[in-house]
């Protein structure tokens, strides 16, 4: 989905990072793989040409929000003139710049989360860029030519007064969302549409295996509604949100309850998104782009995600807001789906669900 | 002018007019070709080409889809039936708002445009808060039906036909219906053998009009076809978005391009067949008071629709966004002008959106200006006359073509100098001008075409030159016209979300955009201040044509 928007950017203390930072080779195919190991700082290998220019252009998803002083700060610490893009959600971003290869859109990509990244990588779109800024304990994100920023659960999220008063049992698991005693009470939105209904669908995959679309058919037929967007799902149809709906079961993310006290995520049915920064392959100044990921990483930008961008910071030492910490717990074991199974099957997979659904 | 001028230079005369009129066609023609047609058949040209040859795959690969048929016949049959649905009420709309005077009566125009601009997540809001099982109207059984999407499709669209019918309506003169009913006709009969005829022109001006917004309309079926319907403006998004399919989403775009000429050679035909020259007063008094026996039926069938189908929806927002938590409370309001736009304050999306709207109707206007001036010249020759048609229909076919292949389209054609466009702010007034542009047209249009003939060639006749027969007669009556055309524009590019949305810039949002990201956001602040966003947008909108409206040239009136 949709979730967070905005844009504004500055810089930060970073830059002193990114001027250490060492370029890596263009074109390395040999992308690590276990993640990136911590700050190194010298990269082997022939220094290619590194483009630079006074200006930079930076190509983000449609919910890119920072407040605007780190943006003003970064653009005045590195002296660039930046302009920032929001060609729509993190696929029709990875789309258009695969469309426009030859001609890149810009220089920095941020935004593209981890059911695009193969596919984004596959199509040669991004050139490798290894950043100082991103300590080893979070290379369990890393992927092939991206950074990753920032990650968050998308799950299932329960009105918690409204089981109260009925003295029905919150559900835990995706088997619970069958049976007839939660008939009629959940409300997905529709993965070909929305984000997270595509991390939702992915989530159905990685736990039901080859008889998702079975699992789908029997969600079906005890009365799931399928909402076109995050915001008509949660605002319209939940009964735990303003809009007061009839539904006490919504896909949202592990991070609604911090700002809906009476709901709680069901961190059994989480799916993890992680969204990443990249090097546009390509691009008239890679100098800027390297500037713009580190800058990314730097304390402030990383504490500003969660009130900002409903997202985690992908650096694990950034303190979290209090309602974060209190109300929105991560999922101790998200179900998982390679980045790889995705790019093969997703098309597939969204055309039998629309098919089973429809 | 001097009625003893020689031959050679009355030759030399008309000839330099022809080519000032060609040289008026090219330049909004340009301007067409390089931000639609161009970027649109290059896209739709990809997907005919795998890289190395030409291939006609996507056509097999999508018509052998059942889910391609349902989603042609779904646009086809919506489409069609929003068209019917808002003739049958903006007819007696248009009589009642324009033909009648009432206290109250300019409100009521005004009001009844607002949705026309609203963008769909709103409606999608407003609408879905309504059917659903616990809404006001929950008891109806529509939520997600096809009933709901058509309502929708009609609350976008009642206004245009309400305000293309009805101006010309204004205007029409009442001798001839007064006529008949002193030649015995009841008033039924007078409607029917004498009004509706010579309404025709605008009536098919409208309703080609709602046709194309109803079946290229993509947010409202996807807001409210909770994935179970499908137009062919969804699939080609889910195509080209979602799955970078493009030789399936060329081969619908092709399949939507012949849906659309079809449409607008069959209303030009219409046109062509049945306008006739009208005697139109620019400034009659044609109005009347309202008497029950004989406007009662208008009067109540455009309350109806106003209340209930136009005014519950949107009350229904306003409602909504005076409350936070179950309270009452004007705090989503005071937010609003505070701090609520999150890092983008709400008074700089309102004055990036005044400003889009502003250079996009200026566009828009002038260029639809020059298209509809040359569409209404009246060439003795009959293919002079059928390139002209082809021009006014050429104009049109933004209307129909999906707001995603222009958008993708530009990616790959204004993509070098001088022309590398894709990250700058210019080129969201220009696609909202595109969009405007047909409105602007089909606006101006019927007027110029409906000037008596016999008006013209008299004043030829007496030694008026072809631009004092411009100046003294077609311009008053463009200009009457053209602060409805303003309005519209102005109104359509404030609303503007499809194209806008692919251009975005985060840090200079449009209000819809800002609304959108808001709506996006959790937390019941967000939700409120998204509310009263829409409610600020949706007034923005009422104002606008309410002035438009107004702000009709003086010297025109005097005419």
């Amino acid at each position: 989905m949709k979730f967070m928007l905005k844009a504004g950017l500055a810089g930060i203390g970073v830059l002193a990072l990114a001027a250490c930072s060492t370029p890596a080779t263009p074109g390395d195919t040999t992308a690590p793989t276990g993640g990136t190991q911590t700050t190194t700082t010298e990269t082997t290998g022939t220094t290619a040409e590194v483009t630079s220019s006074d200006t930079l252009t930076v190509v983000t998803h449609g919910s890119f929000e920072l407040p605007e002083e780190l943006l003003e700060k970064f653009a005045t610490d590195t002296g660039l003139e930046v302009t920032y893009v929001q060609p729509g959600d993190s696929g029709t971003m990875v789309n258009q710049l695969i469309l426009t290869k030859d001609s890149p859109l810009g220089d920095v990509v941020y935004g593209i989360d981890n059911t695009y990244a193969s596919r984004a990588w596959e199509a040669g779109i991004l050139s490798d860029y290894e950043t100082d800024a991103l300590p080893a304990t979070s290379s369990q994100f890393d992927a092939d030519g991206l950074t990753p920023i920032d990650f968050g659960d998308v799950c299932l999220n329960a009105d918690t007064e409204w089981f109260a008063e009925k003295g029905l049992a919150v559900p835990t698991t995706l088997d619970d969302l069958v049976k007839p005693e939660y008939k009629d009470l959940l409300v997905v939105t529709d993965p070909a549409a929305s984000s997270p209904g595509l991390a939702f669908l992915f989530a159905t995959v990685g736990a039901k295996g080859d008889d998702w679309l079975e699992y789908w058919q029997q969600l079906k037929d005890n009365g799931v509604k399928v909402a076109p967007g995050w915001t008509e799902a949660y605002y319209t149809d939940f009964s735990g949100a303003d809009g007061k709906g009839a539904y006490p079961l919504v896909l949202s993310y592990a991070s609604s309850p911090a700002y809906a006290p009476t709901t709680e995520a069901l961190l059994g049915t989480c799916f993890r998104q992680i969204e990443y920064a990249g090097v546009i392959k390509g691009a008239q100044n890679e100098e800027g782009a390297r500037k713009f990921i580190d800058f990314m990483l730097s304390p402030e930008v990383q504490a500003a995600f969660p009130e900002n961008m409903y997202m985690y910071p992908v650096i694990a030492e950034t303190k979290l807001p209090e309602e974060w910490a209190a109300n929105a717990p991560l999922a101790t074991s998200p179900i998982e789906v390679s980045s790889a199974d995705i790019d093969a099957n997703r098309d597939a997979w969204i055309r039998a669900w629309t098919e089973a659904m429809a | 002018m001097d009625p003893r001028l020689d031959r050679g230079d009355g030759l030399r005369q008309a000839l330099s007019w022809r080519l000032g009129w060609a040289l008026a066609a090219l330049i909004p023609a340009a301007f067409l070709v390089l931000f639609f047609a161009w970027p649109a058949a290059t896209l739709v040209a990809r997907g005919f080409h795998d890289g190395s040859a030409w291939t006609l795959d996507g056509f097999r690969q999508v018509f052998s889809s059942r889910r391609t048929w349902s989603a042609i016949g779904f646009t086809l049959g919506s489409a069609t039936l929003s068209t019917a649905v808002c003739l049958l009420l903006g007819l007696p709309g248009a009589y009642l708002l324009y033909r009648c005077s009432f206290p109250g009566r300019d409100l009521l125009r005004a009001l009844i445009t607002v949705p026309f601009v609203l963008p769909t997540v709103v409606v999608g809001v407003a609408f879905g808060s309504l059917l659903r099982p616990d809404g006001l109207l929950g008891w109806l059984n529509l939520e997600g039906t096809p009933v709901a999407i058509l309502a929708a499709m009609v609350f976008f669209n009642y206004s245009v036909i309400v305000r293309t019918v009805g101006t010309m309506w204004a205007r029409l003169d009442p001798r001839l219906a007064q006529a008949a009913s002193t030649l015995g006709a009841s008033p039924l009969r007078a409607l029917r053998s004498v009004t509706i005829p010579a309404l025709t022109p605008a009536i098919v001006s409208g309703a080609s009009l709602v046709f194309l917004f109803s079946a290229s309309s993509y947010g409202i079926v996807m807001v409210l076809g909770q994935s179970r319907y499908r137009t062919i403006e969804t699939e080609i998004w889910y195509l080209t978005t979602r799955l970078l399919d493009l030789p399936s989403a060329a081969a619908l775009s092709i399949t939507q391009l012949v849906i659309v000429t079809a449409a607008l050679w069959l209303s030009g035909r219409a046109q062509a067949r049945m306008t006739r020259a009208l005697k139109l007063q620019p400034n009659v008094d044609a109005e009347r008071g309202l008497t029950f026996s004989r406007d009662g039926a208008a009067l109540i069938t455009t309350l109806a629709v106003a209340l209930i189908l136009l005014g519950l929806p949107l009350a229904n927002l306003v409602w909504r966004s005076l409350h936070r938590a179950g309270e009452f409370t004007v705090a989503n309001y005071t937010q609003l002008a505070t701090d609520g736009g999150g890092s983008v304050s709400v008074w700089r999306a309102l004055s990036t959106s005044l400003t889009t709207a502003l250079a996009a109707t200026a566009l828009a206007v002038t260029l639809g200006m020059l298209v509809a001036l040359v569409a209404s010249r009246r060439p003795r020759q009959q293919a002079g006359r059928h390139a002209l048609a082809t021009l006014e229909s050429l104009f049109l076919l933004p209307l129909g073509v999906s707001a995603v292949t222009v958008g993708f389209g530009y990616l790959i054609t204004l993509n070098r100098p001088p022309l590398d466009l894709r990250s700058s702010i210019v080129l969201i007034p220009i696609a909202q001008a595109i969009v405007a542009l047909p409105l602007v047209v089909r606006t101006l249009l019927p007027t110029l075409r409906a000037i008596d003939p016999r008006q013209l060639e008299a004043a030829a006749t007496l030694g008026s030159t072809p631009w004092q027969v411009l100046r003294r007669i077609e311009l008053p009556h463009l200009g009457r016209a053209v602060g409805l055309a303003v309005g519209f524009a102005f109104a359509t590019s404030l609303g503007e979300f499809g194209a806008t949305s692919f251009l975005a810039r985060p840090d200079n949002p449009t209000l819809p955009v800002l609304i959108f990201r808001l709506f996006s956001r959790p937390g019941s602040e967000n939700y409120g201040v998204a509310l009263a966003a829409s409610v600020v947008l949706a007034g923005l909108a009422g104002i606008t044509m309410a002035v438009a409206e107004r702000m009709r040239p003086k010297e025109v009136a005097a005419w």
